[in-house]
């Protein structure tokens, strides 16, 4: 692997859930391996970069709202870096713009960027607490990935598009239908935050080795802390 | 018929007392406030100069005992205990003491808009929005926009004092006439630059970035909006020419209507002045003189875990409550500033109070510590996932010490250290600290001190 170059998208109107730790998370790991890191974020009217990893995070709506108008512009562009196998993270207001939009409570809609077949309208009320969700991405045996949910979206998954995960606990996409995120080849949208990667640092090592293009497994890194959290987190979710 | 409804909750007051289970802060309001929802209403009516209140993301608890210690004596307060600050603590504060000169309350942001309305406070006292635990209060904006439902509603006669520094506050009752503005004024202390976490960037009116002259902390500051013109409000209480003392004490110039003077406010940080320019204002607004003022504020001790110390066999333990990343990052980079390695202790928990989603610690600069970090035990709840933070702020894991158990983190934190312990701990996590401490006899219990 030569390197992994992140952009990170909006963060100074999307960060609300310590989206940051995500960034410190790829960052810590890459370095540790010795690969090459770098992160670039990118404002509102500022130009998409070329990158191996797209991070979109969460917002507050009156930020999501500012986003959705500039997010737009990179549809097209984003698409062409996915098709040339660049990978794409969005976590809480970053999945639901992955999608085709959000309408709100009053029948306001907010369009997002087409990037998978999703959509998501308003609940009643918000969702929130503890998640755990069994996935496997690439039809191995399932890992556990956990964290915290708080949304008020329902979204639903287009025909035949795979989830991330199947929630274990928790309310995950809608409450209903048993799925959580979305999968779509190098794309993977989620709730799920806490931050995302901290805890489940077998995603955050997917994500580099599937936007880095990794030929070989990546080296093992000592996560004995970081597996002893995500086992309290999974134990005090299910409760 | 409303004597007896008192009655039979002060009776409540006194079994939980004796009970030992947390002192009746909560219970007794409760109670009453359920056999007779407009009591805090009817039992305000006996506070001879009425009541004030204080809301804010952080910073409540240390400025209404800031306010008390400057006006009492000479008047009888009746205030809540820390922390019991929703209606059914400031009921409980009645019930147990309505025969008062004033009632000083905090109460949570969240609140306010209930509060206010039973209670009529005759000053409200606004001090800062940061985000804090989402998952309980939802987003900034909804406390902002209940907060301005509030003030719409208050009487004309209601003196409303709030931080100019705070973009968000001094959006809320700008039109009023009865308008106090506090905030700082000394360059020389400002941060370099904006702090990653900072909230309400964006003007409240138009949207643009606001510029800001100075930033104190967060988004705190001297700030300007270059797009539509709106800018801080002029300052009637200020703080200038401040110098910090270390951790031991901040000095500043207090410059109010009425005069000047010079303070030496015994609590580190610029948090703490911004406490200290709030219960100023609020004393003065009820009458104090400023000598009163800086007397007050300068025999001021620390509030429950706000910089509060205990002696701990060889080792002085220095407690600081931590519940969301303003107020941690405020702690953090007073105890950075003098470049000591330091013996910590960090207890994290997710119960309720503290916020069931911990993702905050990551908005928290603990960065700014790992050079001085010497040995860091971490403990409560989420014990491992503290640690695992901290290793992501390349604090040497060699040095990390998990220890879910608090009384075993305790001993090992004060083994480790030489000196001084810090212990940092969210609010339940705290609670629990100060259990232990209060089993060896060296701290009261929480309930006894607001009072």
């Amino acid at each position: 692997m030569t390197g992994l170059r992140v952009a990170h998208l909006y963060p100074e109107h999307l960060n609300i859930y310590a989206d940051r730790g995500n960034i410190a998370v790829l960052e810590h790991r890459c370095r540790w391996r010795d690969i090459p890191f770098q992160v670039v974020g990118v404002g509102i009217g500022e130009v998409l970069p070329e990158a191996d990893l797209y991070y979109i995070g969460g917002g507050q709506d009156r930020d999501q709202a500012l986003v959705a108008g500039d997010i737009a512009r990179h549809a097209a562009p984003l698409a062409a870096q996915v098709a040339s196998g660049s990978a794409v993270l969005a976590v809480c207001g970053g999945y639901q713009l992955l999608g085709h939009y959000y309408r709100g409570h009053q029948g306001d809609e907010m369009r997002g960027i087409g990037l998978v077949d999703l959509v998501t309208e308003a609940g009643t009320s918000r969702m929130i607490g503890n998640i755990v969700l069994d996935c496997s991405l690439d039809g191995g045996a399932p890992r556990r990935l956990v964290g915290f949910e708080n949304h008020a979206g329902r979204t639903i998954l287009g025909e035949g598009v795979k989830p991330l995960g199947r929630v274990v606990s928790g309310n995950g996409n809608n409450g209903r239908d048993g799925g959580e995120g979305v999968h779509a080849g190098s794309v993977i949208g989620t709730y799920v935050h806490g931050p995302l990667l901290p805890k489940n640092p077998w995603l955050a090592d997917w994500l580099i080795a599937r936007a880095g293009g990794a030929a070989e497994p990546l080296p093992p890194l000592d996560d004995r802390l970081e597996n002893e959290a995500q086992r309290v987190a999974a134990r005090i979710a299910a409760r | 018929m409303f004597q007896a409804k008192v009655g039979m909750a002060r009776a409540v007051a006194s079994l939980s007392r004796a009970s030992g289970r947390g002192g009746g802060t909560t219970l007794p309001g409760r109670l009453l406030l359920a056999l007779e929802p407009d009591a805090i209403g009817r039992l305000a009516t006996g506070l001879r100069r009425g009541s004030a209140v204080i809301s804010a993301t952080n910073g409540k608890t240390t400025t209404a005992k800031m306010a008390a210690s400057i006006l009492s004596p000479p008047l009888h307060l009746t205030r809540n205990a820390a922390g019991a600050n929703l209606a059914s603590g400031i009921a409980s504060a009645l019930v147990r003491d309505h025969d008062a000169d004033l009632g000083v309350f905090e109460v949570d942001e969240a609140a306010l808009e209930g509060v206010a309305g039973g209670l009529r406070p005759g000053v409200v006292v606004l001090g800062n929005l940061f985000r804090d635990q989402l998952d309980r209060y939802g987003e900034l904006e909804l406390i902002a926009a209940r907060w301005r439902t509030t003030c719409d509603r208050l009487p004309g006669s209601t003196a409303l004092l709030s931080n100019a520094d705070d973009p968000l506050v001094a959006s809320i009752g700008r039109e009023l006439p009865a308008h106090t503005w506090f905030g700082l004024d000394d360059p020389s202390v400002a941060l370099p630059e904006m702090q990653h976490a900072s909230d309400s960037k964006w003007c409240v009116r138009c949207g643009a970035r606001y510029a800001y002259r100075s930033v104190y902390l967060g988004h705190l500051g001297d700030w300007a909006c270059p797009s539509c013109g709106d800018a801080r409000p002029a300052l009637d209480v200020a703080a200038r020419d401040i110098e910090p003392e270390g951790l031991d004490a901040i000095r500043f110039r207090l410059c109010t209507p009425v005069g000047e003077a010079p303070v030496r406010l015994p609590l580190p940080g610029l948090y703490n002045v911004y406490n200290a320019l709030a219960a100023a204002t609020l004393a003065l607004q009820v009458g104090a003189g400023l000598d009163q003022v800086r007397d007050g504020l300068e025999r001021f001790s620390a509030a429950f875990g706000r910089f509060e110390r205990v002696a701990l066999g060889d080792v002085e333990a220095v407690l600081l409550l931590v519940k969301n990343p303003a107020g941690a990052n405020e702690v953090i980079r007073t105890l950075a500033a003098d470049g000591r390695p330091k013996a910590l202790l960090v207890a994290l928990n997710d119960r309720i109070a503290d916020g069931r989603d911990v993702s905050w610690i990551w908005d928290v600069d603990f960065e700014l510590l790992a050079a001085q970090a010497g040995t860091v035990v971490c403990t409560g709840t989420r014990a491992a996932e503290m640690a695992m933070r901290l290793k992501y702020a390349d604090v040497p894991e060699a040095r990390i010490d998990v220890q879910p158990d608090m009384a075993a983190a305790v001993e090992r934190a004060s083994a480790a250290a030489t000196g001084e312990a810090y212990l940092l701990a969210t609010y339940t996590a705290m609670l629990e600290l100060r259990g232990l401490l209060e089993q060896r006899g060296l701290v009261q219990p929480y309930w006894q001190e607001a009072a």
